[in-house]
């Protein structure tokens, strides 16, 4: 047996996208820089961005400008593309940069991608995958940090991935791909960098299944993208002070594996949610209602809810660091319900 | 260009499905037989008739709000169109869309749709699989002089522009956009120049012309097939009916509609060419006429006697697959 290979996410969301690619020639990719250079007559300027975090860089070389095409900055334009090419027999994977720059293509999602089957009376599959970057942590200020994924997760018709390990990130990536629906596969800026094992031959992680990042029996922790470090951090800190901590990673927001999660406070009797996205109308709440419809009757201690605050993500490093769920937050909240 | 036989009396079977179509739609939804909104295309015929005219089930278009013009020249059934209307489980979106959101994939129909500019995105994507997958088909949107007036209609000229994709813009310039005159909305004068900002053919047409369409349009889709790349065409046109059913139209005089509904009807201009001509007689006009009379009769029974679709159907069809575990 040799080591087991380890990869950045990053690498992992590559090899996935390079795979299937690889696999099936009705999947192509496009969006803004994903090769970068175009049109520039500088030598090497080909392939020199690979998207805003390198991530496609290299697909060019192998399949070519007819199946990985730069886009102009024309979200409303490009992103329909997608979707004008999904329903006609292509699965195109569409990246987005920020998801913060949806306000552009927005109709062309949830009033086309997202119905279209739905207003067709089921006579059309919309297969494809939208890339968008996700997430607080990196100065990037209002435009650029942004969670939202409580706003596609609202939407029927589409399904929303976040993946936070490298393993997760491959599986999602190909199960998504392969997926005959309009699946959202957001990526937290923070994670790109995380490394982990990753086997070498293609393999799928099934959407609608969360994980169980770590066991416990005192309280349940639900939570999303980033968060998951978060809580597995705090974890670790009440583990010293006697509390069990259960980690749960849903991995995919929509579906949502309510079961998991249920099965887990049912256990624990206790339910905190951990979510970097603002609080109204988010998965935190949604979550909450779950638990509060279903499973009322297990519960030990109010659930609670650490979100961002109801504003816009400012930049100046302290104020960011106070916008988004910190260690401490989640610590004390459990503290405070242990003692109900 | 010679329009062959055939093809003529087809263009001739269209448009007047079309007409008698909306004229009978007016009427049902006037006795309350139809829910909903629903926008006519009458007088529009000879546009979407000579653009389809040239395409096959492999070609695709998209279309708008006022969509049941390009549906039936495109191929679609009238009667699940009709039951679509009637919101009837036999309809062609299984009663799911309505009149706003007809579709149907099999004939290259990627829907109605009942954001203006919606569809032209959505084009650019399906001649973008023709170019991927070289499979010769193209992809045209229809959309009105409304439309010419969002964002989606520059970047979709534009994308499909610099990737030179097998796509035709058409836009039916009927004047008004909805109570809005393309005078008041639309900076610039003519729609069809603003092609020349993208570096491709613009055309106007007489869009109340078929022979002027058919011909115009058909130099578009050569182009497009032959990997040359996107054009836009501006069919000016009118409409018979107002912007919707119950639209009182105080922005546009009883005197006018007349005028075009008597001097400019598509139908009859297409009729008086081809029988001047030689090209076609009144007797097998004649008789298309009655046909086309008893196919619509026929649609309306059809969905009439229809039945609603079950309740069970309003949570399917929304993904191929979801398995949410609660």
């Amino acid at each position: 047996m040799g080591e087991e290979r380890t990869m950045t996410l990053g690498l992992a969301i590559r090899e996935a996208i390079y795979q299937e690619m690889e696999r099936d020639s009705s999947v192509i990719i496009m969006g803004e820089d994903i090769v970068g250079g175009a049109g520039s007559d500088e030598p090497g300027a080909e392939d020199s961005w690979g998207g805003p975090m390198g991530i496609t860089r290299g697909l060019v070389g192998k399949f070519g400008h007819n199946r990985v095409r730069d886009t102009p900055i024309s979200e409303a334009g490009f992103i329909g593309a997608a979707v004008g090419a999904a329903a006609t027999g292509l699965r195109p994977i569409a990246a987005l940069m920020f998801i913060d720059f949806f306000g552009i293509p927005m109709d062309q999602i949830y009033n086309q991608g997202a119905k279209l089957r739905y207003m067709f009376g089921g006579k059309v599959k919309v297969p494809m995958v939208v890339r968008a970057l996700i997430g607080a942590g990196v100065n990037a200020a209002a435009q650029h940090s942004q969670s939202l994924y409580s706003i596609f997760t609202h939407i029927p018709g589409l399904k929303v991935v976040i993946p936070t390990t490298p393993y997760d990130a491959k599986g999602l990536m190909i199960a998504a791909i392969r997926d005959d629906d309009p699946v959202f596969f957001l990526e937290h800026k923070t994670l790109l960098g995380e490394k982990g094992p990753v086997p070498e031959e293609p393999y799928t992680v099934p959407l609608g299944k969360a994980e169980i990042r770590r066991e416990g029996s005192d309280v349940t922790v639900v939570a999303i993208a980033k968060m998951v470090n978060v809580a597995l951090s705090a974890a670790e800190v009440l583990e010293a002070e006697g509390v069990s901590v259960e980690v749960i990673d849903p991995r995919t927001l929509s579906p949502l594996d309510g079961g998991t999660i249920l099965d887990s406070v049912e256990k624990t009797g206790r339910l905190v949610i951990v979510d970097e996205d603002t609080p109204r109308c988010s998965l935190a709440t949604d979550i909450a209602a779950l638990a509060a419809d279903e499973a009322f009757y297990s519960l030990e201690a109010p659930i609670k809810r650490i979100t961002a605050p109801h504003t816009p993500v400012p930049f100046s490093p302290t104020l960011e660091q106070a916008y988004i769920p910190s260690q401490e937050r989640v610590v004390a909240t459990i503290q405070e319900i242990m003692s109900v | 260009m010679d329009i062959p036989r055939d093809k003529l009396l087809e263009i001739y079977e269209r448009m007047v499905t079309i007409r008698k179509f909306e004229d009978r739609v007016h009427n049902e939804y006037a006795a309350g037989r139809i829910p909903g909104f629903v926008h006519l295309y009458a007088g529009e015929e000879a546009v979407a008739v000579g653009v389809c005219a040239h395409l096959s089930d492999a070609d695709s278009i998209t279309s708008t709000h006022r969509g049941h013009g390009h549906c039936i020249a495109k191929g679609v059934g009238v009667n699940e169109m009709m039951a679509e209307l009637y919101g009837r489980a036999t309809g062609a979106c299984k009663g799911k869309g309505g009149s706003m959101h007809i579709a149907d994939i099999d004939r290259g129909m990627l829907g109605a749709n009942g954001i203006v500019g919606g569809g032209v995105p959505l084009a650019c994507g399906a001649a973008l699989t023709a170019q991927v997958q070289g499979s010769g088909a193209v992809a045209v949107s229809f959309f009105g002089d409304g439309g010419a007036n969002e964002g989606t209609f520059h970047e979709g000229l534009n994308l499909a522009a610099i990737w030179k994709l097998p796509a035709i813009f058409v836009v039916e310039n009927n004047r008004y956009a909805q109570s809005t005159s393309v005078k008041y909305a639309s900076a610039g004068g003519d729609i069809a120049s603003r092609a020349q900002a993208y570096g491709i053919p613009g055309v106007t047409v007489d869009g109340l012309d078929l022979f002027d369409v058919y011909e115009t349009a058909g130099v578009a889709i050569d182009r497009a097939r032959a990997g040359d790349g996107p054009t836009l065409l501006e069919c000016q046109t009118y409409r018979f009916y107002g912007h919707y059913e119950g639209d009182t139209q105080g922005y546009r005089s009883r005197a006018e509609i007349e005028e075009y509904r008597e001097k400019h009807c598509a139908i009859r201009l297409f009729r008086d060419r081809v029988t001047e001509q030689g090209l076609l007689g009144d007797d097998e006009l004649n008789a298309i006429d009655a046909q086309v009379a008893d196919v619509i009769e026929a649609a309306v029974e059809f969905a009439a006697n229809s039945p609603f679709p079950d309740a069970s159907e309003v949570t399917t069809d929304v993904y191929v697959n979801y398995e949410e575990v609660i």
